[in-house]
């Protein structure tokens, strides 16, 4: 990095201090922030303990928060679903060829748990997981790794107490020593070794995207081409939004486009893990693609709940007024529901999304 | 989501079937004959509508995006590498840019938790921990600071990830594309962190995104108090959405995880926080089972992105322009190499434009292509004397179960019909 923009800021500084107010504390610029602020916006907790606030949380509790907020990506036992993150097991397996980076095999410090299942967990309702939530999630995390007993409570005063597994399996970067001087010596630049073969080739695996001609996606169009075939995928985009049997297919009635819109914003808060449009698939939740109308449970190859299986073969059907009860509430519409979404709390939102579900063909 | 790309050997991969090339053998066969032209063009002797009648008026375009006939330029993802989009990554079409400035529309994207909406208005920044005054700026605040300008490139530290197990995606976006490069105005960091003043056992900063994974990373005072930078602006505007508008932290020649987008709370500590995206994540399993961390720099490194497999070569045998992108996260570029035998007799490219630290440098060869199958290479060599290094090199010190930072010579084979794939020579 250039020296230049610290002799502009030592400038600046100065001249800052010489033609304003005497500030022999810098430009005076901010205000001091009150604890109350620091206290919302610093959360972080430190390996010694720094941060950690005073609460507590046992095993079985933390089971229980656990398959409510955690278990639909990580499943009930902490082995992860489908290629959401495995947080239990894989001891012993960090030198084999596919090793299983957990947090009782991998993970170095235990505050590290807790200081994202506070803050930033779950995916998608990130800071709804109380202190005495985390307390108890950590100690249930602890009980998955085989580390601690089914009794056992974890609180601000024996955190410390608890070594990860893995907590001297990591050291300071050194390549400057390890790496550097073996990739120093000036390079040979001719005759520098035996004719070389092709030894591995990416086509063999065929996982690039491919544009619709079959070559990688985004391979640059013959500069011969003429002008009228290059925004073939521009084209092909808008004759799909100006087809109306994919807009409005499903739509008992004509729907306010305003709403519709609304609700496809208000969708992101779903779009993690349900997938819609053309080729949808089950994710980690069903696809949605007509599910107006559509009996609860019955998408085929997606693992419900025992209680949304059950609700289905009670004729339980996805008509505005359950889908309006559910997004409310899921789980106590649907106790028992994989769905650790909290809800809707706005009434104009659930009305929206519900719009734009109604688009969505089966 | 996972970080960890997939293994080579993906169930159910099978071999690719689709039919290649049939433009680019015709163009060869013509090529040679394209000197001499047996009728006159009609492009030239008929007046084109374009240059008789109007074209689009001022204002049309507000804010202009590119011409049509560039719509394949765009960031792209690869779907099977994460569990949820709103978590994931895309790539830079680096293969159709040239020069060495990133524009922010196709600059790649990394979320944990999406790009969010942030305004000026609703901004603000923290400064507390191990500080005499903890302080809250507004961004109206930042904006009196006095700036500072700097050119950087932003690599994710598993850019090339997905290779490490041997050649995997067809093509530099998807291998080498996870950089961007941009010009940065904002105020050095240093002068935010003065106006708090550090106390003397204040070490490491902790920087946190104001969007649901509040992705932190600790880094060292040294560091911050040396080039890193809060930036609003990037390339002559404001920051993207996606690149963490209002304000997003610079730190320039170390992985793009530092780089917070949506900045809004800078602790100081006397330790490292260890969070997670410093542990679990972004850290280098290696063979004996134990893991580096804070490898924080990112090495030297470089890619031929034209001709590439997203780049093939059209034109036939004859003058052909070589180019490619060199950079290294510890100064400047010093020299490019480059093969056209796999490694065996390298020549010096030519770097074009000025090699500015800890950013992408521009270098082109241009050569007589006589039309015979290459295996391209590049290797770059930055001022401390470091020469990327071979994969397989990389593989003997780190093993196969690295996942960042493969910064290994890259094989581009260039076979007679032009057609290029992305292979592994020994």
């Amino acid at each position: 990095m250039s020296r230049l923009p610290e002799r502009l800021a030592a400038a600046a500084l100065a001249g800052g201090l010489m033609a304003g107010p005497a500030l022999a504390e810098g430009l005076g610029l901010g205000r001091p922030a009150l604890p109350e602020e620091i206290a919302a916006w610093d959360v972080a907790v430190l390996p010694d303990g720094t941060g950690l606030p005073e609460g507590s949380g046992d095993v079985l509790t933390g089971e229980e928060v656990f398959a409510d907020k955690c278990a639909s990506c990580h499943g009930e036992f902490a082995e992860g679903l489908d290629s959401w993150p495995v947080l239990a097991g894989g001891e012993g397996t960090l030198t084999d060829r596919r090793p299983v980076k957990t947090i009782g095999s991998y993970w170095p410090h235990l505050s590290t748990v807790w200081d994202y299942v506070h803050r930033s967990m779950p995916f998608g309702a990130a800071q709804t997981v109380s202190v005495d939530e985390a307390y108890a999630i950590t100690a249930f995390l602890l009980y998955s790794n085989g580390l601690v007993e089914d009794d056992f409570v974890l609180t601000r005063a024996n955190f410390t107490e608890v070594a990860l597994p893995n907590a001297e399996g990591f050291y300071s970067d050194d390549r400057a020593e390890t790496e550097y001087p073996l990739f120093s010596a000036a390079p040979c630049m001719a005759d520098c070794g035996p004719e070389v073969k092709v030894t591995k080739r990416a086509v063999e695996l065929n996982v690039t995207p491919e544009d619709p001609d079959g070559r990688p996606a985004g391979t640059l169009p013959a500069l011969t081409t003429t002008a009228a075939a290059v925004p073939a995928e521009a084209a092909t985009v808008e004759a799909a939004a100006e087809d109306p049997a994919a807009e409005v297919a499903g739509e008992p009635a004509a729907a306010d486009p305003a709403l519709v819109e609304a609700g496809e914003k208000v969708f992101k808060k779903c779009a993690a893990c349900h997938k819609v449009g053309e080729g949808a698939k089950n994710g980690t939740g069903p696809h949605l693609n007509g599910v107006l109308g559509r009996t609860a449970g019955t998408l085929e190859g997606f693992r419900y709940s025992k209680a949304m299986a059950e609700a289905g073969a009670g004729g339980l059907t996805w008509d505005e007024a359950a889908l309006k009860a559910y997004l409310e509430n899921p789980k106590a519409f649907v106790k028992g529901t994989k769905m650790t979404f909290a809800g809707l709390k706005s009434e104009e939102d659930r009305a929206a999304i519900i719009a734009y579900l109604a688009t969505l063909a089966p | 989501m996972t970080d960890e790309p997939a293994d080579n050997d993906i169930p159910g991969a099978s071999r690719r079937t689709f039919l290649k090339g049939g433009a680019a053998l015709g163009a060869g066969a013509l090529a040679g004959a394209a000197a001499r032209a047996e009728s006159p063009d009609p492009l030239i002797t008929e007046v084109q509508d374009w240059a008789t009648s109007f074209g689009e008026a001022v204002d049309a375009t507000p804010y202009g995006m590119p011409i049509h006939f560039e719509s394949h330029v765009v960031r792209r993802n690869v779907e099977w590498l994460t569990e949820s989009p709103v978590s994931s990554i895309n790539f830079t079409p680096i293969h159709a840019l040239e020069g060495t400035i990133t524009p922010q529309g196709c600059a790649f994207e990394r979320h944990h938790s999406g790009a969010i909406e942030l305004s000026k208005a609703d901004y603000r920044l923290m400064i507390n921990g191990l500080v005499d005054r903890p302080l809250v700026f507004t961004f109206e605040d930042l904006m009196r600071f006095p700036r500072a300008s700097l050119v950087a490139f932003c690599e994710c530290a598993a850019n090339g990830g997905m290779e490490w197990g041997g050649a995997q995606l067809e093509g530099c976006q998807f291998t080498q594309g996870m950089i961007h490069n941009m010009e940065y105005v904002g105020v050095p960091l240093r002068l935010l962190l003065a106006e708090a003043g550090v106390q003397p056992e204040g070490k490491w900063i902790y920087a946190e995104g104001a969007d649901a994974s509040s992705n932190g990373r600790s880094i060292p005072m040294e560091k911050a108090m040396d080039d890193v930078m809060v930036a609003f602006y990037a390339n002559g505007e404001a920051l993207r959405k996606e690149h963490g508008y209002p304000a997003r932290l610079v730190v320039p020649g170390w992985e793009g995880n530092m780089w917070v987008k949506w900045l809004r709370r800078i602790g100081v500590y006397d330790q490292a926080v260890e969070s997670r995206e410093e542990t679990s994540k972004y850290t280098d399993l290696m063979p004996d089972g134990r893991a580096r961390k804070w490898t924080w720099v990112m090495d030297a490194k470089s890619v031929i992105t034209s001709p590439s497999p997203q780049a093939p070569v059209r034109h036939g045998k004859g003058p052909l322009v070589i180019t490619g992108l060199a950079w290294s996260g510890h100064g400047k570029v010093a020299r490019v190499d480059v093969s056209l035998d796999g490694g065996r007799n390298w020549q010096e490219a030519r770097i074009t434009g000025e090699a500015k630290p800890k950013a992408l440098t521009r270098f082109h060869l241009d050569i007589d292509w006589d039309g015979s199958e290459l295996l391209l290479q590049s290797r770059a060599v930055d001022e401390t004397g470091y020469v990327q290094p071979t994969k397989d090199a990389l593989r003997a010190i780190r093993g196969l179960n690295n996942v960042y930072h493969n910064n290994g010579i890259q094989t581009w084979w260039l076979k007679p019909d032009g057609e290029v794939e992305n292979v592994e020579v020994a």
